[in-house]
């Protein structure tokens, strides 16, 4: 990693892990506070940034555009928040050691699949293990078979629609429409107390750290390398004796984890989870944090995914009929006019300010972000 | 009402109207005792003569009065009412005839009440007649109801009228309905040689509604040996025939969802195939057609009141144009800047079919609108017993029956066919020998959202519509494109007709929802086999 860089993410890591969360003890009064429902809300951009790193990861250097990450998001949300609720125990509103929708729906006993979930150790491994055993089965049957392009992209779609329709369904005994909600305690804390909400934060923040230097680390690997071949041409990766299967199924299965891994710390910071988390809608919203953010950097799907909440949670609160037509309209921007993202075009007004004052400098290199894609009719 | 005034009863008027029985059935009528007066209404209702069953009627309304004159009790009708001075008079007539008896004070009458169990014991006679009206009537549809009304009322009384119907009805399915309503009756109350007739009769006519009637006598102990046996292969082979309507149906419902996932693929399918670009935007098109079907029946309701049913032939290319003009400025404006980027094309579509859907919300608000079906395809066209097809569905399959011929003819029949076959092939040397790509690219576009148009104006017939309409689509027509692969409208079409009956035949057994799982699971192991659809176009390059 480049020395400006290391310095640039020391940085953000003590401000994301230590500064907010130390302003947030402030008494109220000071210039300086945080208030506890702020830093909530970035507890849970965070979690959001986590998941786009994988995205990124995926698209920005492999080049395959997943439009089902909410499914992988909602399977790490869902098995935390199975743990969760049989946490509740017997405080539930029906005084039942079920979870309430089960007394609803005159569940008797507790289903098999739940039980498990009733030890903590086995929540974390699921969280990691179940998106990605899901991951590499699914990616392993899409990509041995050379799915790619629009054509997975495609078929991602349709696995976040069958995921909706899916956990929707109330037999699946996974709180139907409602999904799972009202937890009290995370792992013998109760959840209402701002000092385990400060704890989650600070928990979320250190994942985005490490997650970041994971993926830096991955990219700046030979198979990152490979990657980034993989995206530019496929072929020519095949041809030189390479697997693109093998590393594509590689980062499809660790975006997979990061995902169930922001599910996992959003589900108690936001206090639900819903398989309106999970649909198609949700699943390509996380695209555009990508898109907006700057593909292919890392760092730009970070901002991606804050800039893009931070004005979805204003818009959709001032402005709620605006908010598709914003959504719509950034994807088109992020397309035609912002190729590589706010980070690319924030990169391209510095250096132009830079020749403005007569200072030198490198341009920013040419075809790292934009996927250069070959011609159509090169096929 | 009027109907069952002009109803014919000829032969029924077995008592006289002065006869002994009816002048006690009125006198009972008039006491306090209420099984005597149920009585008294069988009595009245049981001579089917049309006068006295008039009286039901005016009983039931609560408009017939008895008043004591010299010592006798009279039973009157009432009709209008009105106020002379400080009393209520009324006009009344007598109960027979009806012939008019003058007008008189309403306290000088004593109302004969008609509580709940008496109006129980006279619907049925009331409902009788105005069944035999309607076998009478000129909508075959209403001779066939009431036919089935008579097979499941299977009352033995009713047998002769039904048969008496039989003789002159020509409609073939109102005549099956009569015989089933004979058969049905005899088997209830003929004797054993009729009952095991009759049962064998229900067989021949496959008749559903008499399966419980069969399976009763099958149980019935009591009954004769011959008819229980009868019964029992009747049952076989009516279910026999249920299981052939059942598979008729599904078949039929296939076909209907294929052509809808055909006229929504065919345009996303050669698209794609020209341009490499999957249009999100397609179902927001199809939506488009629908809305714009919905102005148009607003404009007609409008201004045209009286010729509303035409309006969905004026709406089909007003759908068409609609949505051809929103594609044409989409590719032109937007997606034609980043030709060669398919994935990018994918999100700024999908962005323009956010915009899209969202206009539509705050346009036409975000409930769904109400575009009702024209006369000429509501209600069905019955193909064999226990089985009718709606004019609607059969009408989205025509329809899209029409386009793939219009497609076929565009594409191997028109020089502009050509040019877009040509370009899909091999867009450079295309453009080399002088086929401007873009006008072709453009023109294509346009026409396959304007096929997405008319798909929505179809959908309008058959489901709701709202803002959300094309993303209800929108999935099933991509897994529809992907699955039959580019280049070659016959893997289309084979892909919309296998995902469509699949759907439909897998949905009974695993419900909707685990029967898309199922057919996106099937759609990933089918793509393991032939990674680039049904017909893949073959070439010497490696990246097909």
């Amino acid at each position: 990693m480049p020395r400006r860089e290391a310095l640039a993410v020391g940085l953000a890591a003590v401000l994301l892990v230590v500064v907010l969360p130390v302003c947030n003890t402030l008494p109220a009064g000071s210039p300086l506070a945080l208030s506890n429902f702020t830093l909530n809300l970035f507890g849970k951009f965070l979690t959001y940034a986590i998941l786009a790193l994988g995205l990124d990861l995926l698209w920005g250097y492999a080049g395959v555009l997943s439009l089902g990450h909410g499914v992988f998001f909602g399977l790490g949300a869902y098995a935390m928040g199975m743990h969760l609720m049989l946490e509740i125990g017997a405080k539930s509103v029906y005084q039942s050691s079920l979870p309430d929708f089960m007394v609803w729906n005159q569940v008797t006993a507790l289903p098999l699949f739940w039980k498990p979930f009733q030890s903590s150790a086995f929540t974390l491994a699921a969280v990691v293990l179940v998106p990605a055993l899901f991951g590499l089965a699914f990616g392993y049957l899409a990509f041995r078979s050379r799915i790619r392009g629009v054509y997975f992209s495609i078929i991602t779609q349709a696995l976040a629609l069958s995921a909706w329709l899916v956990f929707n369904r109330n037999e699946m005994n996974l709180g139907g429409t409602n999904g799972l909600a009202d937890f009290k305690t995370i792992f013998g804390f109760p959840l209402n107390r701002p000092g385990t909400q400060r704890a989650l934060y600070v928990v979320t923040a250190l994942a985005l750290v490490a997650a970041y230097l994971v993926c830096r680390w991955i990219t700046l690997t030979r198979a990152g390398k490979v990657l980034v071949a993989i995206r530019d041409s496929e072929t020519r990766v095949l041809f030189s004796g390479y697997s693109p299967a093998a590393y594509k199924l590689f980062v499809f299965v660790v975006s997979a984890v990061l995902a169930g891994v922001a599910g996992a710390l959003y589900a108690p910071q936001v206090g639900i989870i819903t398989p309106a988390k999970i649909g198609v809608l949700p699943s390509i919203e996380m695209v555009v944090w990508v898109a907006a953010g700057g593909r292919g950097t890392l760092y730009g799907a970070i901002v991606g995914a804050f800039g893009v909440n931070w004005i979805q949670s204003w818009l959709t609160t001032s402005y709620p009929d605006l908010w598709l037509l914003f959504l719509g309209g950034l994807f088109m921007g992020a397309v035609l006019f912002f190729p590589d993202g706010i980070v690319g075009a924030l990169g391209r007004l510095a250096a132009r300010a830079r020749r403005l004052v007569g200072q030198p400098t490198a341009e920013p290199k040419q075809g790292t972000a934009i996927d250069h894609c070959a011609p159509m009719n090169s096929k | 009402m009027v109907a069952w005034l002009a109803a014919g009863a000829a032969g029924h008027a077995a008592l006289p109207p002065a006869s002994p029985e009816i002048a006690g059935a009125l006198t009972d009528l008039t006491g306090e005792d209420a099984d005597k007066r149920e009585a008294a209404v069988t009595v009245l209702g049981k001579t089917r003569d049309p006068r006295w069953l008039q009286f039901l009627h005016a009983l039931r309304e609560g408009s017939v009065y008895a008043r004591t004159r010299a010592g006798k009790t009279e039973v009157v009708v009432g009709g209008a009412k009105a106020t002379r001075g400080d009393q209520d008079v009324i006009d009344i007539a007598s109960a027979y005839d009806r012939g008019p008896l003058g007008t008189v004070p309403l306290a000088e009458l004593k109302e004969v009440p008609a509580d709940r169990r008496l109006r129980l014991v006279i619907k049925p006679y009331l409902d009788a007649d105005e069944t035999r009206t309607q076998l009478a009537d000129p909508d075959p549809a209403v001779r066939r109801g009431a036919a089935v009304k008579l097979g499941n009322q299977a009352e033995a009384g009713a047998a002769p009228v039904v048969e008496a119907a039989l003789e002159r009805e020509a409609d073939r399915w109102v005549r099956h309905a009569l015989r089933e309503a004979l058969a049905l009756i005899r088997l209830a109350n003929g004797n054993p040689a009729q009952r095991a007739d009759a049962a064998r009769t229900l067989g021949e006519l496959h008749s559903e509604s008499a399966r419980p009637a069969l399976e009763r006598l099958v149980a019935d102990t009591g009954a004769s040996p011959a008819a229980r046996e009868a019964a029992g292969q009747a049952i076989r082979r009516i279910d026999r025939w249920g299981l052939l309507t059942r598979t008729v149906e599904t078949l039929f419902q296939g076909a209907s969802l294929a052509s809808i996932l055909l006229l929504m693929a065919l345009g996303l399918a050669v698209v794609f195939g020209l341009m490499g670009v999957i249009n999100m935007a397609h179902g927001e098109l199809m939506a488009l057609g629908a809305y714009a079907t919905f102005v148009v029946q607003n404009w007609f309701r409008a201004a045209w009141p009286e010729r509303v049913d035409l309006y969905f032939v004026v709406a089909l290319p007003v759908a068409f144009l609609v949505a051809a003009a929103v594609g044409l400025v989409l590719e032109r404006g937007v997606i034609r800047l980043l030709y060669g980027r398919p994935l990018e094309t994918l999100l700024l579509t999908w962005g323009a079919s956010l915009i899209i859907q969202q206009g539509l919300r705050l346009w036409f608000g975000a409930a769904n609108v109400d575009v009702s079906a024209p006369r000429w395809l509501s209600g069905g066209v019955p193909v064999m017993v226990g089985l009718t097809l709606p004019y609607n569905r059969v009408f989205i399959i025509g329809l899209a029956t029409v386009s793939v011929g219009a497609m076929y003819w565009l594409l191997f029949r028109t020089s502009a066919g050509l040019r877009i076959r040509a370009v899909t092939q091999n867009r450079a040397m295309s453009s080399c020998l002088g086929v401007r790509a873009g006008l072709v690219d453009a023109t294509t576009f346009a026409f396959g959202a304007g096929l997405a148009g008319l798909a929505g104006c179809a959908l309008t017939q058959i489901g709701n519509v709202g803002p959300s309409l094309g993303q209800n689509y929108i999935v099933d027509s991509f897994m529809v494109v992907v699955t039959g692969g580019v280049g070659k409208l016959a893997g289309t079409i084979l892909a919309a007709a296998g995902l469509g009956g699949l759907t439909k035949g897998i949905e009974p057994a695993l419900g909707a929802v685990f029967g898309k799982v199922a057919i996106l699971v099937a759609v990933i192991l089918f793509l393991q086999r032939r990674p680039a659809g049904l017909f893949a176009t073959r070439g010497r390059n490696a990246e097909a």
